[in-house]
């Protein structure tokens, strides 16, 4: 492959790309982000190639491998082209069966598609399902329909056309005016202003200027970054060059965790596609601009997220941050303007650039335009990551998308902005998502974590382990949030226990407010997020951790004990059978009985108990009754006794 | 780990000192382990202080100064995983294998480490082993998971 010199040689590229590829043709699209892997992905992709060549298809039909398409609940998924026939859940064993009659015979097999759970009526079409339907994937939407390892595929969706448009007609003024008017914020956490932070960094005097992508997403429930980077790393990196050309950066980083392997493999082929054409390294398309990109790998630290820990990790450091007095737009990177934005940050550039900011600002609120991406998990039906415009309700994302919560529980809380967010009521379901609003309601919106919870989480323990997390992820610096943090997960943790006592609540708000106020960076002036918020709202049940010794969730360990109702126990052995610690007490038509010495509270007769006899029960905050006599533990069967 | 393999990873990052956590993250990912001599190599190649070899490799959590089990044993404790009860099946793996988050048995048969989200969220609670996913795990499962390695 020749370098490609102008963009209008990009042009004539692109639709020679174009021209030898028939729209009609047909195209299995099969889900191969880190997700999906996980549910077997890798197998049916094998045997998907081996049906369509055992079945003699293989010049008829193309076969692309995407990133993620955000319905991780479902997956693996493939998507048949260009009908957009969309199938769930699929097995290897489905493959046959899908090869010959809806590639063959254009039929569509009824039981792999999506099944409206209110309607009960099969929906073909992805973009019809109801997850998809109520989103806006303006970013994320392009994952799934093309292979992230092709260049030639990001080209065939007007990939770096935005750079073209930078590099051949516009100075770097006006690409900065452009992100500044569009008022993107960054996707990372913070909420800072994109554009400020790049003028900032393009008014400092230094010569020799860094631009770098966050890729450490840190927060636990959060992919968003991972997949966007996996599924089309060719946009970030397009992002990025624009951004540099907007500053007059020549180098750039992307630091990227270790753990995700796909995303640095992905991300690695896509720097050498991308210079072997031209978009990276010298006279990048024949405007003059030299720009190169180096991959980073993290090494497993959480607070290297922030921006001066990221920059010191860099510089083959221990990740530790320093204070930001001097911002490190002026002074980041080896003490040279660094701009560093996240994933989803970069990722917005060239649509802003394509599409002008004021077409992006009429998407979202009043001060956060464009959309988001959320990861929505915990205790929800549609586990995935979708997108939506900022200003959609919680309720909306929650129910309309995220399809409610699964067993017919009741919600309780969803936590957003990872472990310095905080937890929000079902009273404020309706707050709409946005930087300021999330700020508002004691959480954040961070990097786009959004958990689900239900009636059976305890807040407290949602608390403590929070604080637990962070306690093993502050770097040590400042003594607040090392020393502070330690004590507050002490406390919580005897509250959990039921060694809580009063003035417990008092200390930790006095420890919180240490922290806040005197950490150097926002990991510890955020850590008791988790803990305020579920003050502020769930103030009861931490009451009644500490006063009654109960947990209202019936969740911590040390508050709740088993216990086998002998009216509705029909000693069918299920849970003397599974129990690990061989607690339960019983036998053939004999009520079964927890001895209480030995249950190690795993929850596994709780689990396996069938619905129908519901004999097993958790009891907290009063005395488990004692076990029936034995001598009236048979059980004597109606039916038998005639 | 000897001397030239070591030598050639450092000389694929130019040997530059700031390349270190690069070339430790390399020997980790080969070794599954930092070995003393491994160190004592690439601070006198890098020209790179001890004393701060070992703050980075205490400092960050991919690094290990110990010989690991042949299988690792991921347990993630992920806010998602956590809700849909992660601690119990944690628990359950302690009891079963002897050891807890961060230790390895004596026959170096399993090392046992908590992840913060492995980003399977739908397949919570998730135990990883040697790479592979076990997904919607429940205590009672464990059991039959861990006996299928030796």
């Amino acid at each position: 492959m020749s370098r490609i010199n102008s963009p209008a040689e990009l042009e004539e590229f692109r639709k020679g790309i174009l021209s030898k590829r028939d729209p009609n043709k047909p195209c299995i699209t099969l889900c191969s982000g880190s997700a999906c892997h996980a549910t077997g992905s890798g197998e049916v992709a094998a045997s998907i190639e081996e049906e369509i060549k055992k079945q003699g298809l293989s010049a008829e039909v193309d076969i692309r491998k995407t990133g993620c398409h955000g319905f991780c609940e479902r997956g693996p998924i493939i998507v048949i082209h260009p009908e957009e026939i969309c199938y769930l859940q699929i097995e290897p064993e489905d493959v046959p069966e899908i090869v010959s009659q809806t590639i063959k015979e254009k039929k569509v097999i009824e039981r792999l598609l999506y099944t409206d759970p209110g309607t009960n009526e099969k929906i073909i079409h992805e973009s019809e399902i109801p997850f998809y339907k109520n989103q806006e994937r303006l970013v994320f939407g392009s994952n799934g329909n093309i292979d992230p390892k092709s260049i030639d595929d990001y080209l065939t969706i007007g990939g770096y056309s935005a750079l073209a448009k930078v590099l051949s007609g516009m100075t770097s003024e006006q690409v900065l005016e452009e992100v500044k008017k569009s008022n993107l914020r960054g996707r990372g956490g913070g909420g800072f202003p994109a554009g400020r932070k790049w003028e900032e960094s393009r008014n400092a005097p230094d010569e020799i200027k860094y631009v770098i992508v966050n890729a450490d997403e840190g927060d636990p429930g959060a992919y968003m970054d991972r997949s966007l980077l996996e599924g089309n790393p060719h946009s970030i990196l397009e992002g990025l060059t624009i951004g540099a050309y907007a500053i007059g950066s020549h180098e750039g980083y992307i630091y990227v965790r270790q753990e995700y392997p796909l995303a640095v493999e992905n991300v690695n082929i896509a720097i050498k596609k991308a210079e072997e054409y031209g978009f990276l390294g010298r006279n990048i398309l024949g405007s003059g601009f030299d720009f190169t990109v180096k991959v980073h790998q993290g090494a497993g630290a959480f607070v290297c997220g922030e921006s001066s820990a990221l920059m010191t990790a860099l510089e083959g450091r221990a990740g530790e941050p320093r204070p930001k007095y001097i911002h490190t737009a002026i002074k980041g990177l080896w003490d040279r303007p660094s701009v560093l934005n996240n994933v989803e940050t970069w990722a917005n550039v060239p649509l802003i650039i394509n599409k002008g900011a004021d077409w992006f600002a009429q998407f979202g609120t009043e001060g956060s335009k464009g959309t988001k991406i959320f990861s929505l998990v915990g205790k929800i039906t549609n586990t995935g990551l979708v997108e939506v415009p900022m200003g959609m309700t919680l309720k909306d994302i929650i129910y309309k998308i995220g399809g409610g919560i699964p067993g017919g529980k009741r919600f309780k809380a969803v936590q957003t902005g990872g472990p310095s967010g905080g937890c929000i009521p079902e009273e404020l379901l309706d707050l709409e998502v946005g930087f300021d609003e999330l700020t508002k309601a004691g959480s954040m919106m961070g990097s786009g974590g959004m958990i689900i919870m239900d009636e059976d989480t305890c807040m407290v323990d949602v608390a403590r382990y929070f604080v637990d997390f962070l306690t093993d992820e502050s770097c040590g610096k400042c003594v607040p949030c090392r020393e502070g943090l330690r004590q507050m997960h002490k406390i919580l943790t005897n509250i959990t226990k039921g060694k809580g006592k009063d003035g417990d609540i008092e200390l930790l708000e006095e420890l919180a407010e240490t922290a806040i106020e005197a950490s150097l960076c926002a990991l510890g002036k955020s850590a008791p997020n988790p803990f305020l918020s579920t003050l502020r709202y769930f103030r009861d049940e931490y009451e009644a951790h500490i006063k009654e010794k109960r947990c209202p969730a019936l969740s911590c360990k040390e508050l709740i004990a088993y216990h086998i109702d002998p009216e509705k126990c029909q000693a069918c052995m299920i849970c003397l059978r599974k129990c690990p610690a061989e607690a339960v007490i019983g036998g053939k038509k004999k009520i079964h009985v927890v001895d209480q010495e030995k249950c190690t509270k795993c929850g596994t007769c709780f689990e396996v108990c069938p619905p129908r006899f519901s004999a097993v029960q958790k009891i907290s905050g009063e005395p488990v009754p004692a076990p029936i006599p034995e001598e009236e533990r048979t059980i004597v069967r109606k039916s038998k006794e005639k | 780990m000897d001397n030239d393999r070591i030598d050639q990873i450092i000389d694929k990052h130019q040997g530059e000192a700031s390349s270190l956590i690069q070339v430790l993250l390399e020997i980790q990912s080969e070794k599954h382990w930092l070995p003393k001599e491994a160190l004592e190599r690439v601070s006198e190649k890098l020209q790179v202080p001890l004393t701060r070899i070992r703050h980075i490799a205490t400092f960050y959590k991919a690094f290990s100064l110990v010989p690991k089990g042949r299988h690792e044993i991921h347990i993630c404790v992920g806010t998602a995983c956590h809700v849909r009860g992660a601690t119990r099946v944690l628990d359950t793996v302690q009891d079963l294998t002897g050891i807890k988050p961060g230790e390895t048995d004596l026959d170096l048969k399993f090392s046992l480490e908590t992840v913060n989200c492995l980003g399977c969220c739908a397949l919570g609670p998730v135990m990883e082993i040697g790479g592979k996913t076990h997904g919607k795990m429940a205590p009672a499962e464990t059991a039959d998971v861990l006996k299928n390695y030796q």
